[in-house]
């Protein structure tokens, strides 16, 4: 079996249609095709070194701001999940410390490491890195999730003089690095993975696995 | 073993629609038959190439209405209250998206688009693509673009980790007041669910092929 690139043809990476090389619109969906990107990894970088500007900001601005009747109080995300942990909170202090502080981290090294992989040679397995990718691009956006909890806290916690809630500084830097990941990974050709991989490619014949389902 | 040819680069516009190239690994394979409740993974990636449903056009339409109405109806509802010590306050979706003041208003349309707006015109293109298609008419003029542009708003559609969110702050909260749910809360899980469906009904492929001129 060949990729679409040894045969001398683009493939779309939208709706999968060949095309022959030179074609620059793809003649089903419309859309923009190239055999590979040439800016990728240049693209991932720069929008991977912006998330890990902002990343920093967001970690040590606070991120709410509590004011009660006696006490303004701030906490920056991991000193919320380390004050939780010391009211014995132990549960929900380590789910906000993987969901906020591991899972940025993970993705950061991921894609730097993929990055690496295509150009100096992976050392990990094939399907391995394309799996991580895959789960990069997928747990991205869920990152969003702390801006969305502190903008439901913020509106919902504001009881006068006993309570209020404020969004801090950070959330707008979180919310800020969230994006520039999301698109640092989009900005990922997968298909350098298998060009710079050592995968053997499947013999014939050239079609692929069909299984059937459970469920229609 | 069937063996078939080797393909040429001097290959026919037609012969070439006959193939698929893998979208994350560049494979070439041929188009194989998947029936209904088949799908066909690429050999060396494991990505899913072709995944059509029995009447997956019908049922995404259904879905994507429902999840339009739920949205419109999540908006005007009230969404969630607490009280505690005598005193309370409710806060609608909408409002949320105000929480954010002075410098950090920048961040209230980003967040309106987020849970509101981006979802809706995903959907509402979903839709505009889809009636055509279950009728066996041609596309809809622009049918193509609103297809690539609704591809192109899939991952920034945050309705669902907005309902995750509310879930977490709700139990921060629960020790420290008692939180109402409102009508709007309800919608945003049934909500979620609903597109977790539609996601597993979507065949890219089978959409694309039904536009293509």
């Amino acid at each position: 079996m060949k990729t679409a690139r040894e045969m001398g043809l683009i493939g779309c990476q939208r709706c999968t249609r060949l095309s022959p090389a030179g074609t620059e619109i793809c003649p089903r969906c419309g859309g923009k095709v190239q055999s590979r990107d040439p800016m990728s990894l240049q693209k991932v970088m720069a929008w991977w070194v912006l998330g890990v500007a902002c990343y920093i900001p967001g970690n040590l601005y606070p991120m709410l701001e509590t004011k009660t009747l006696v006490s303004t109080q701030s906490n920056t995300i991991i000193g919320g999940a380390v004050e939780l942990a010391q009211h014995g909170n132990w549960g929900v202090a380590i789910i906000i410390l993987i969901a906020s502080a591991v899972i940025p981290m993970a993705k950061f090294i991921i894609i730097l490491g993929l990055v690496i992989g295509v150009q100096n040679g992976p050392q990990i397995s094939d399907g391995l890195r394309q799996r991580l990718y895959e789960v990069v691009e997928y747990i991205g956006r869920w990152s969003m999730i702390d801006v969305f909890v502190v903008a439901v806290l913020s509106a919902l916690v504001q009881l006068q003089t006993l309570v209020n809630i404020s969004p801090g500084r950070a959330s707008i830097f979180f919310a800020l690095s969230v994006i520039f990941t999301m698109i640092s990974a989009q900005s990922f050709d997968s298909r350098l993975i298998w060009d710079t991989g050592n995968t053997p490619k499947p013999d014939l014949p050239p079609e692929p696995v069909t299984e059937k389902e459970r469920s229609a | 073993m069937i063996q078939t040819r080797a393909p040429q680069s001097d290959l026919s516009d037609d012969e070439l629609a006959q193939l698929i190239a893998c979208p994350h690994c560049d494979l070439v394979y041929s188009t194989p038959h998947v029936a209904r409740n088949e799908r066909a993974y690429c050999q060396r990636c494991h990505s899913v190439l072709i995944a059509p449903r029995r009447k997956a056009g019908k049922r995404l339409i259904a879905l994507a209405l429902s999840i339009l109405i739920l949205i419109t109806g999540a908006m005007f509802f009230p969404f969630l209250s607490i009280g505690a010590g005598g005193l309370s306050h409710g806060t609608s979706i909408v409002q949320t998206s105000f929480a954010f003041t002075g410098m950090l208003a920048v961040l209230t349309p980003a967040i309106l688009a987020f849970i509101i707006f981006i979802p809706m015109a995903r959907l509402i293109l979903l839709i505009y693509v889809l009636v055509p298609i279950i009728q066996d008419k041609p596309p809809a003029p622009l049918a193509r673009q609103a297809f690539r542009l609704a591809e192109d708003l899939t991952p920034w559609s945050m309705a669902e980790i907005f309902a995750i969110g509310c879930a977490v702050a709700l139990v921060k909260l629960s020790d420290l007041a008692e939180v109402n749910l409102g009508p709007a809360a309800w919608m945003f899980a049934a909500l979620m669910i609903i597109f977790v469906l539609t996601d597993s009904l979507m065949c890219r492929y089978s959409i694309w092929k039904s536009l293509e001129p």
